[in-house]
């Protein structure tokens, strides 16, 4: 939807990223999908004649990658999410000794108040701890802006650069300024030289040397760069603020100086240092932890932020969930001049809760309803099937990380299976399932299935793949068949890759297919064997196709036994002791039909069939 | 604008957001992705002014508040500003809170409305939309009946329309949005 040929744009955080690593003369951009990530490389995808795109099956492999193309001396970008990062951290931290030729972006968008994460953890931490420098922008513009920026300062400090987004600087959109595509520095090739690429001991031990030394030249440059700016105003108040806590900064308190710190770390110690002699009373403004407000007061500064000034007596910067106006409104003090809420007694008072649910005619749900029949706890993981933990499904037990859901299963099988049988007067063991999406499966999921065929586990392990990356949006992954270049592939089996484990017992089950998906669960679950079912169907909002046709409660029938409403499917209401399909909603996945004991659903017709 | 995952409330925020550009506003928009979209709660927010900073509309400042559900704009009443526009679709789409028994569905949701909103546009537009013959166009619907409270021309809504809707699409989202300012006009 963006106008790539007008010169100013409304484009989001993400899209600014993809644009300015176009125009910045990028080559690779590599990645694995997650919020609020996502849409960097799936709008980079619009510029491939240019830059070759790919989905990678984690980061781990998309930072290598990435790290081969800058070695080659090619411009590269490589995405993820915070906890991706994770993932990624074994190349990360030898990376920042090796450094790069072509100017290396990392960008890692962060999710303040977890609004699709297990986690807030904070990606500035990475930058210190790997010895990289960090910049952080507060809008589209200087999301496109500080990727140009990031790849000058790898080149320049051979080094690896971290671009930090977070929710509401990748999932805004702004007026961006754009510029046509400049041409990528010469592109070598790899040029060989051991003491520089090889860092077994007798090199990398020069090579932590040179990390410092590289430390003191960026410090230089940090203190002179004008990614971080102060903007005076009036001197009794002083915010040093980042990312998009600048924006709210400047919009509850547009006459106070402000320390604006956009290159985040190498700390701009001068920029600090001048900011702070210029101002009476010294505010620190920054999302998640208190990195820069510690490193003030380090410096012998007096501040207040997370914890209280010598002059404090506002309230604290909250340091959970993500800030806003609102919750800076009285740190700031007052309300900003902005009008109270219109009625007293709140109108949300007593509403029902709206959390996320499985979609209509979603395929996992009817693993999850065939799962309930069973006595089992499942260990899940990350994708949309976590929504499985909530009521009325209630079929999801744990979730930790990518992969997690096969490896813990393991874990937890082999403690069941060493208590041994159950006394009499004892109630049966829990057989253990672990649950992993598709896209998770080839993720991290792989060496967790290795593991338990290896080690002579037991665990069930429930791969339901909807043929997509579903929960981020649908992307590409190594079983879908197609690049994120749009170009068909070839289609990893999960089956293969279980028989290639050594997994004797592999079944494939259609989850709409209630009865076929019972027995294969009995059999599984009734086994003291390992065990890898693969639940196969695409998900219908990829497809863009209903399942089948819409169905309908003939009222007549309906006893209301209420079997159906504990498949959890939001087309089907329950409301005026009345239980009615929302045929708009529905997505004719016919589960309603298989478990109704009455025959009461029925195929509906629409107004406008014809 | 609010509603339910899956309604088409991004597209509708992004339409809104062209049209502020292209009349010459800065503009600033935020949106929910990932998790959050699986049916449920949805918001998007927009704004646009000479300058804007923040993305995040402060509670109690909308000019607008759009629901495509109708107890969602119960829900996000406190953003809108005291002479502010609610406009909301009646269409209730109950959660499975309510269907699992965990909570109940107002029944009085149109007179919680008209007392939280003092000015309320209360519209079938899916009732509108089906005789479209499109359900989909809900959204526009509602575009147009929140344009009537926007000091931003037509010219410029259509072509927000036409660069965020495929041209197939175009003619049925431009009588949509019409009829949502008409319906607006009406009330």
């Amino acid at each position: 939807m963006s106008q790539l040929t007008a010169t100013r744009a409304l484009l989001s955080g993400n899209e600014a990223i993809a644009r300015g690593a176009w125009e910045a003369g990028v080559t690779v951009a590599t990645g694995y999908p997650g919020t609020p990530s996502t849409e960097i490389l799936e709008a980079a995808r619009a510029y491939k004649a240019d830059i070759y795109c790919e989905w990678s099956p984690n980061e781990k492999v998309a930072l290598e990658v990435a790290a081969g193309a800058s070695l080659a001396g090619a411009r590269a970008i490589v995405t993820m999410k915070h906890v991706g990062l994770n993932v990624a951290a074994d190349p990360l931290m030898t990376l920042s000794y090796i450094g790069t030729v072509g100017g290396l972006v990392i960008v890692v968008a962060d999710d303040p108040g977890m609004h699709s994460s297990q986690n807030e953890q904070d990606t500035r931490h990475y930058a210190r701890f790997a010895k990289i420098p960090i910049l952080e922008p507060s809008d589209s513009q200087e999301a496109m802006d500080f990727l140009a920026l990031g790849l000058e300062i790898s080149e320049q400090h051979s080094t690896p650069v971290i671009l930090r987004s977070t929710t509401r600087v990748s999932h805004s959109s702004g007026a961006v300024a754009l510029g046509e595509r400049r041409a990528p520095p010469e592109i070598k090739g790899f040029q060989k030289n051991p003491q520089r690429f090889v860092p077994i001991p007798m090199n990398a031990r020069p090579m932590r040397v040179r990390v410092e030394e590289r430390m003191a030249s960026l410090q230089a440059a940090v203190d002179s760069s004008t990614a971080n700016r102060i903007e005076w105003g009036d001197r009794s108040l002083g915010i040093i603020a980042e990312g998009i806590a600048y924006q709210y900064v400047r919009e509850l308190a547009p006459d106070a100086s402000v320390l604006k710190v956009g290159w985040v770390w190498p700390f701009p110690d001068k920029r600090i240092r001048e900011f702070a002699r210029g101002v009476k009373r010294l505010l620190v403004v920054e999302e998640l932890d208190d990195i820069l407000e510690e490193h003030v007061r380090s410096l012998g500064i007096p501040c207040e932020g997370r914890r209280p000034g010598p002059w404090s007596h506002r309230e604290a910067v909250p340091g959970i969930g993500e800030l806003s106006p609102d919750r800076l409104a009285p740190v700031l003090g007052g309300d900003g001049g902005r009008p109270q809420p219109s009625s007293p007694a709140p109108a949300s008072a007593t509403l029902p809760a709206r959390p996320p649910v499985l979609c209509p005619a979603c395929p996992h749900r009817g693993i999850f309803y065939a799962l309930g029949k069973f006595k089992v706890v499942v260990t899940g993981d990350i994708g949309c099937y976590a929504l499985g933990v909530l009521p009325p499904l209630k079929r999801l037990d744990t979730i930790l990380c990518m992969g997690a859901g096969v490896s813990m299963a393991h874990g937890m099988q082999v403690v069941e299976s060493r208590r041994g049988a159950p006394a009499e007067t004892e109630k049966p063991r829990d057989r253990i399932v672990g649950m992993v999406g598709d896209s998770t499966f080839f993720h991290s999921g792989i060496t967790g299935l290795l593991d338990i065929v290896y080690n002579k586990g037991a665990a069930v392990i429930i791969v339901v793949d909807n043929r997509t990356t579903a929960m981020t949006g649908h992307q590409e992954h190594p079983g879908t068949g197609r690049t994120l270049m749009g170009e068909p592939t070839v289609s990893a089996s999960v089956e293969e890759f279980g028989r290639a484990c050594g997994m004797k017992n592999v079944a494939t089950v259609d989850p709409y297919d209630l009865k076929a998906t019972l027995e294969t669960l009995r059999l599984a679950l009734d086994s003291n064997q390992p065990w890898l079912i693969v639940s196969r169907s695409p998900c219908p909002l990829y497809t863009r196709k209903p399942v089948g046709p819409a169905r309908r409660v003939n009222q007549e029938l309906c006893r209301k036994c209420k079997l159906c409403l504990k498949l959890g499917c939001p087309a089907i209401e329950y409301i005026n002791d009345e239980i009615r399909v929302n045929e708009i909603l529905c997505g004719g996945c016919a589960l309603c039909e298989k478990v109704c004991k009455d025959g009461a659903f029925g195929m509906a017709k629409g107004a406008c069939d014809e | 604008m609010v509603g339910v995952g899956g309604q088409g409330i991004l597209l509708a925020a992004q339409i809104a957001a062209r049209a502020a550009l292209a009349h010459g506003h800065d503009v600033k928009t935020n949106e929910v992705h990932g998790m959050a979209q699986r049916g449920g709660s949805v918001v998007a927010q927009i704004r646009f002014g000479d300058r804007v900073f923040s993305p995040l509309v402060p509670e109690g400042s909308a000019q607008v508040l759009a629901s495509l559900e109708r107890i969602e704009a119960l829900r996000f009443a406190s953003y809108l500003a005291p002479d502010g526009l609610a406009v909301v679709s009646s269409q209730a789409i109950i959660p499975v809170t309510v269907s699992s028994g965990q909570a109940d569905y107002p029944a009085d949701a149109e007179e919680r409305l008209r007392a939280a909103f003092k000015r309320l546009v209360y519209v079938d537009a899916i009732g509108v939309a089906e005789k479209l013959c499109d359900s989909r166009v809900a959204n526009v619907i509602l575009l147009g009946a929140m344009s009537t409270a926007l000091d931003l021309p037509r010219e410029c809504w259509i072509e927000a329309v036409s660069q965020c809707v495929k041209p197939a699409y175009r003619e049925i989202n431009l009588r949509a949005f019409d009829e949502g300012a008409a319906l607006a006009l009406r009330a």
